[in-house]
């Protein structure tokens, strides 16, 4: 059962940084857009995303019930530890989720939508940013639980280059897979053209901020390369990875724009196989050499028995209620000035 | 501002936040299925509108809902991660069965809202009453999170150790079904009396007032019932804590000297130092009859607990005051409503029913505020009663008093951009969802 609970809570996270990530990434976007063009973006954005974007943050809740419930010495510690980034990413949850509906359900469009609209896409660039430090933090063994100072303790666990460049892979990921996501919610050539261009830039970010996450890797000592060249499952999946990068660009150029969120989604899963398999189970590394393991670390087994029930039956409501609702909008496109 | 403090100070601001939010999001929907089933019956236009009206509404409430959610899921950790280390597994159940309640509510309300005209209307129809009954199931589930703290179930605590856990037996602990059913009815008949008064204000003035009178009535029948119901369920409440906390009962009601035939002390100013109430009025036995179900039998009172495990009174006693209080006269408004709606329909014709109503709007809302402060002050010190103590639980992370500041001043915010939000829909019912009067509909 312990491995159901697992195998779940990897889905969550996933699931969160493929659609979570991709939300956040239009609000990135949108902010990266030029004035001229916000407010088609912001159309297209709100077409694409309306009726789901609830859901798509539920993940987040469902992998952070599983922590804590099933590994809630793992949570503490990234709680007590991770307190500023845990802190900082939710005012971002709080001010993205209201300004997102605030600036669609205000009955009167004026000048407080200019106030919404910036919070909106500020706060989807620093959500995910913060996302990325957390979980850079967790591995890069700076949590030290037994740090005896302020700076230590709750400083230095997470303000850190490698960290910091976690963060800005994670955004520059989000916004890769909002683009790619909305040239084929585009509905005429320009806007196309358009977030094939962001499209493109978010790739080249990634790749940069990737470049800065193994240097940072190496300058402070996390054994990143042998995480991901070091075992046979992270040769391919990063091999896969870059296979995909490479098919990806030639699928821009030959403009076939249909198989591209599916390379999209591909190359962000083998990403985060590539860097969780190695040192799975463990997924906090601490200061002194230590870990915190999904396998020792565990709750009670009754507790992992439950949690693993409440998780089964709950897919059977939420899968496929969930798939018929991205199925039924995609077909039926919602009318953003009627709503 | 001392560390411990500040922590529970912004754990009861979070809480507060969400139930407000919560409770709305959960008994709206109810509201609006009802407007809807009449408009997909009698095709009276003005029923759309009025659910269309609501669901903006909803879907600013359920958003605000939804992260403040988030956020206090994360604040447990945050503020109290001792207790959720030991605590996590085991009332764990409830939330994650409450994760996909909220999953299936999330969804719901995709299909409820950007739904209209897509699909086939009872099944649009149905996403709206899931949206609900999900929303219930959430709330339900969470207060049975709640409950475990008041009434600690499933496991054997042993030399510090938790031992033979039992996540069923913790979520279905002795206090889950009292305090959910309080919780729930007082959800319907808050939200009830806040939706309402805004409608009966807008009569009031004149202003569509057709299409406020049928939404007043939806809201109102709703919520007086629930006040009606009320009385019932806080009975059930004051027996259950009577029996499993005695310390909360003898803060609630200040009752510091341990007596057979107790009496019932209504209002009055508790002197902790001295142990009297001044200034109270005492109904003789009514205590004893409340807790016990017999005027005559002994309560407990604060004298024989050990006073390093005493709630703090005054506060608990105030709120628990205004709770009744409010409740009382909410059930006194609600009596003369189904009067009106029974024999007197003269009054509804009249304003005095209606500027009641208007008078009430923030009742409901402020009892649930003090009803959440009676249960969870009273519990104090503890935070898993009788097994944890709230001083042991908190952060070993110092300054959380900023984080107080600006969670205050972020909730602070919200509230205010909420409140300007829902004056504007009002406003603007005139344009977006109703004719002039005398048009045809």
């Amino acid at each position: 059962m312990l491995y159901v609970v697992i195998i779940y809570l990897w889905t969550s996270i996933l699931l969160y940084l493929l659609l979570g990530g991709a939300d956040f990434g239009a609000g990135i976007i949108e902010l990266f857009t030029s004035k001229a063009n916000k407010i088609q973006t912001r159309k297209t954005l709100y077409e694409a995303i309306g009726p789901i974007w609830e859901a798509n943050h539920m993940w987040l809740i469902i992998a952070i019930v599983i922590l804590f419930v099933g590994f809630p010495t793992i949570y503490s510690t990234m709680s007590v530890n991770l307190h500023i980034p845990l802190t900082i990413m939710l005012w971002g949850i709080i001010a993205r989720g209201t300004a997102f509906t605030f600036r669609h359900y205000d009955a009167v469009k004026d000048d407080m939508q200019d106030i919404y609209n910036p919070i909106f896409a500020y706060s989807s660039f620093i959500t995910p940013f913060f996302l990325g430090i957390i979980a850079g933090s967790a591995v890069s063994g700076h949590i030290d639980p037994e740090a005896d100072n302020f700076m230590d303790a709750y400083i230095f666990s997470w303000l850190h280059w490698f960290s910091i460049s976690v963060g800005l892979f994670t955004v520059a990921i989000c916004g890769f897979l909002a683009a790619v996501f909305l040239i084929g919610e585009a509905d005429n050539d320009h806007d196309r053209t358009r977030f094939e261009r962001k499209a493109k830039a978010f790739n080249i970010a990634a790749v940069i901020s990737g470049v800065l996450v193994f240097m940072s890797a190496l300058a402070e000592g996390i054994p990143l390369i042998d995480w991901v060249f070091g075992n046979t499952v992270g040769i391919i999946a990063i091999s896969a990875a870059t296979l995909s990068l490479i098919l990806l660009w030639y699928l821009f150029y030959k403009g076939k724009r249909n198989i591209l969120r599916v390379l999209a989604g591909f190359q962000v899963t083998m990403i985060l196989l590539t860097t969780t398999y190695r040192h799975y189970p463990n997924i906090v590394i601490l200061k002194n050499g230590g870990y915190l393991s999904l396998i020792e670390h565990s709750g009670h087994e009754k507790a992992i028995e439950a949690l693993a029930m409440a998780l089964l039956i709950g897919s059977i409501f939420i899968l496929p209620a969930l798939f018929y609702l991205i199925y039924s909008f995609q077909k039926k496109k919602v009318d953003y000035v009627a709503e | 501002m001392n560390d411990f403090i500040a922590a529970r100070s912004q754990m009861a601001l979070s809480l507060g936040f969400h139930i407000i939010f919560s409770c709305i999001g959960m008994v709206m929907p109810f509201f609006m299925a009802v407007a809807h089933y009449y408009y997909l019956k009698t095709n009276n236009i003005v029923y759309k509108n009025i659910t269309k009206a609501w669901s903006k509404g909803v879907a600013i409430f359920f958003a605000t809902g939804a992260v403040s959610g988030t956020v206090l899921s994360f604040e447990l950790g945050l503020l109290w991660p001792r207790f959720m280390e030991h605590a996590g597994p085991i009332f764990g159940m409830p939330f994650s069965l409450e994760g996909t309640a909220f999953f299936i509510e999330a969804i719901a309300l995709g299909f409820f809202l950007y739904g209209w005209d897509r699909f086939n209307k009872w099944f649009h129809w149905f996403t709206g009453v899931i949206v609900g009954v999900s929303g219930l199931a959430s709330g339900i589930l969470v207060v049975a999170a709640n409950a475990w703290m008041n009434s600690p179930a499933g496991f054997d605590f042993v030399d510090g150790q938790y031992l033979n856990v039992d996540p069923v037996k913790a979520m279905f602990n002795d206090a889950w079904f009292s305090q959910a059913l309080h919780m729930c009815i007082a959800a319907f008949a808050a939200t009830g009396f806040a939706v309402a008064g805004v409608h009966a204000l807008m009569i009031v003035r004149r202003q569509n007032v057709y299409f406020h009178t049928k939404s007043f009535t939806i809201a109102a029948v709703f919520g007086c019932a629930a006040a009606l119901l009320q009385p019932l369920s806080g009975d059930i409440s004051a027996k259950d804590v009577a029996k499993r906390q005695p310390a909360k009962l003898a803060a609630m009601e200040a009752h510091f000297h341990t007596e057979k035939s107790a009496g019932l002390v209504i209002g009055g100013i508790p002197d902790e130092k001295n142990k009297t109430v001044d200034y109270g009025i005492k109904i003789p036995g009514l205590l004893s009859f409340m807790a016990h179900g017999d005027f005559s039998k002994e309560v407990t009172g604060l004298d024989q607990i050990k006073p390093e495990d005493h709630p703090p009174v005054a506060i608990t006693h105030y709120a628990f005051q205004v709770m009744v209080g409010l409740g009382m006269a909410m059930m006194a408004i609600s009596f003369l409503y189904f009067l009106a709606l029974w024999k007197m329909k003269k009054w509804l014709q009249s304003d005095w029913l209606l500027k009641l109503f208007v008078a009430a709007t923030p009742l409901g809302f402020i009892a649930v505020e003090a009803g959440w402060t009676v249960t969870e002050v009273g519990r104090q010190p503890w935070i898993i009663y009788n097994v944890m103590r709230t001083a042991d639980a908190v952060t070993p992370m110092p300054g959380i008093g900023y984080s107080f500041y600006l969670f205050t001043a972020m909730y602070v915010s919200l509230g205010i951009i909420v409140t300007f939000m829902l004056y504007r829909q009002i406003k603007m019912v005139g344009k977006l969802y109703d004719l002039p009067t005398g048009a045809k509909h």
